[in-house]
């Protein structure tokens, strides 16, 4: 079999979001994991019995699908936790697609859930330095990416104004989600995100996603099955994966991600190219996140980012709509994002994204980041028109 | 067998910046190793850096409570790049592509390379 086989053999049929922003005391991942769970066999029509695969990623638990599972109350005939970040799940979508294409499952959930800002603020994250690096106190991870912004700067002459204009067009989407932590706050200018607290130059605290609480549930099943469901499927067309390295210090380039491997591997799969796309959910950690993996996945030129998201060109209205849902920069981030690009994904392959929706949009590609830059696994999902 | 981490400890103790070398592929190895990352040969062997290299990226840290401060990573002259801190300039003046030289320095009861701008110096 050919990896291009994978092409249209299962859809997302469910998605949902748990509570998100500070959820009521008490909450737990676990709580909001079950809750995203009920909400997205609901949309999918289908029951919990139907769950046979099961795929979770979390930053509290070592074995995450046996105690995910038990919660639950389901016994997966197959299970992976594979583990790459915030970039796990979007890496999920291609695993489930092989599992159930090779008949080693029907039906597939993926499920997060995080109480990061409840928690404290506190990243809960399992992630240990290098000594080598730990000793000279980088703030992780944040550091990390501002090191990728201050050689990209230097290269290609980006500005932090241009970084702050993803800030400035994750907010003006936002405002068009009402599920968005910062809906009704307002817009941002460029003005806010530079004069914000300087974190680690040249990022400021508005350069920097937001930390919230909120679960996500995703479920897939084979196209022939997705076809028999009250909505309409979202067909996965091709996903790649790449990792490069896992420590800032080992990072060949850093101006240049794995997305640009893991975008290549996607795109041939589904036999697409980046003109082809109609709406982009790229995980936004920090602003130089989008600026990367717009260049490296091949919607702009490499060092042009900075151009091309100025002048609101992936802000509502844009030329080219980016993390409609306002992102993790103004949306929602309890640590790890990359369930929710899948959901947003959906959402506007459905028509369904209310104030923010696109039109005709057929095709969405999702980039999962993992670590600091570290790991990419892009996916690109389409509608019944896409598939052909 | 020596733990990797062992030969890089014992070099900074005496003043020293050691990384690894690769007699097969004749690459340079940080951070410490048993095998080379780059073909696989084993094993590596030790040798001492001229300590000179060139800033590749910078960040100021803001923290409450200290004086903001550098983490930046340096591209070592030998092929090797490692993270560390330029010294001896303001924080925010650290210049990508400038000219650092290594100073061992101690920290919190251990030695620690940092660097510091050559100007001049070369």
């Amino acid at each position: 079999m050919s990896s291009t086989d994978l092409r249209g053999k299962v859809a997302v049929v469910g998605v949902a979001e748990s509570d998100l922003g500070q959820v009521a005391p008490g909450l737990t991942h676990f709580d909001l994991m079950g809750q995203a769970t009920a909400r997205a066999l609901k949309d999918a029509g289908l029951k919990k019995s139907d769950i046979d695969g099961f795929f979770c990623a979390s930053s509290y638990l070592p074995f995450p699908t046996l105690d995910v599972a038990e919660y639950l109350g389901i016994r997966p005939v197959y299970a992976d936790s594979t583990n790459v970040g915030g970039s796990s799940f979007v890496a999920h979508l291609l695993h489930a697609a092989m599992a159930i294409e090779a008949g080693l499952c029907t039906t597939a959930l993926i499920a997060y859930g995080s109480t990061q800002r409840s928690d404290g603020g506190r990243l809960v994250s399992p992630t240990t330095l290098l000594p080598w690096e730990e000793a000279y106190r980088p703030r992780y991870p944040v550091s990390m990416y501002a090191l990728a912004a201050s050689r990209h700067m230097h290269e290609y002459g980006t500005t932090r104004e241009q970084l702050a204009e993803v800030a400035v067009a994750a907010r003006h989407w936002a405002q068009l989600n009402p599920k968005a932590f910062t809906y009704g706050r307002g817009p941002l200018t460029v003005e806010d995100v530079l004069s914000s607290q300087m974190i680690s130059y040249p990022l400021t605290s508005k350069d920097c996603c937001l930390v919230t609480d909120g679960g996500g549930a995703v479920i897939l099943t084979s196209a022939e099955r997705a076809r028999d469901l009250p909505t309409a499927p979202a067909y996965f067309l091709g996903g790649g994966e790449a990792t490069w390295h896992r420590s800032m210090s080992q990072m060949p380039d850093l101006t240049t991600t794995a997305a640009v491997d893991s975008g290549r591997r996607a795109f041939a799969m589904a036999g697409l190219k980046p003109s082809d796309v109609d709406v982009v959910e790229l995980y936004d950690a920090f602003t130089i996140n989008t600026l990367l993996f717009l260049e490296d996945l091949g919607f702009c030129e490499k060092g042009e980012g900075g151009a091309f998201v100025s002048d609101g060109r992936i802000a509502p209205g844009g030329e080219l709509p980016v993390n409609t849902n306002g992102g993790g920069l103004s949306y929602c981030h309890p640590g790890m994002y990359g369930i929710f690009l899948i959901i947003e994904a959906v959402r506007q392959l459905r028509g369904e994204g209310g104030a923010r929706q696109q039109a005709n949009t057929n095709v969405a590609l999702v980039n999962g980041n993992g670590g600091v830059l570290s790991s990419q696994a892009t996916a690109l999902l389409g509608t019944a028109e896409a598939l052909g | 067998m020596t733990a990797p981490s062992t030969g890089y400890e014992e070099g900074l103790a005496t003043g020293e910046l050691r990384f690894q070398h690769c007699g097969d592929c004749q690459n340079a190895v940080f951070y410490p190793r048993v095998l080379c990352p780059h073909c696989g040969s084993e094993p590596l062997e030790w040798r001492t850096s001229s300590g000179l290299g060139t800033v590749y990226a910078t960040t100021v840290l803001h923290k409450r409570g200290t004086d903001p401060y550098n983490v930046a990573l340096v591209d070592l002259d030998e092929g090797f790049r490692m993270m560390s801190r330029v010294e001896g300039v303001a924080p925010e003046d650290v210049e990508i592509g400038s000219r650092v030289g290594l100073a061992v320095i101690e920290e919190e009861g251990a030695p620690l390379a940092v660097f510091r701008p050559l100007g001049d110096q070369e």
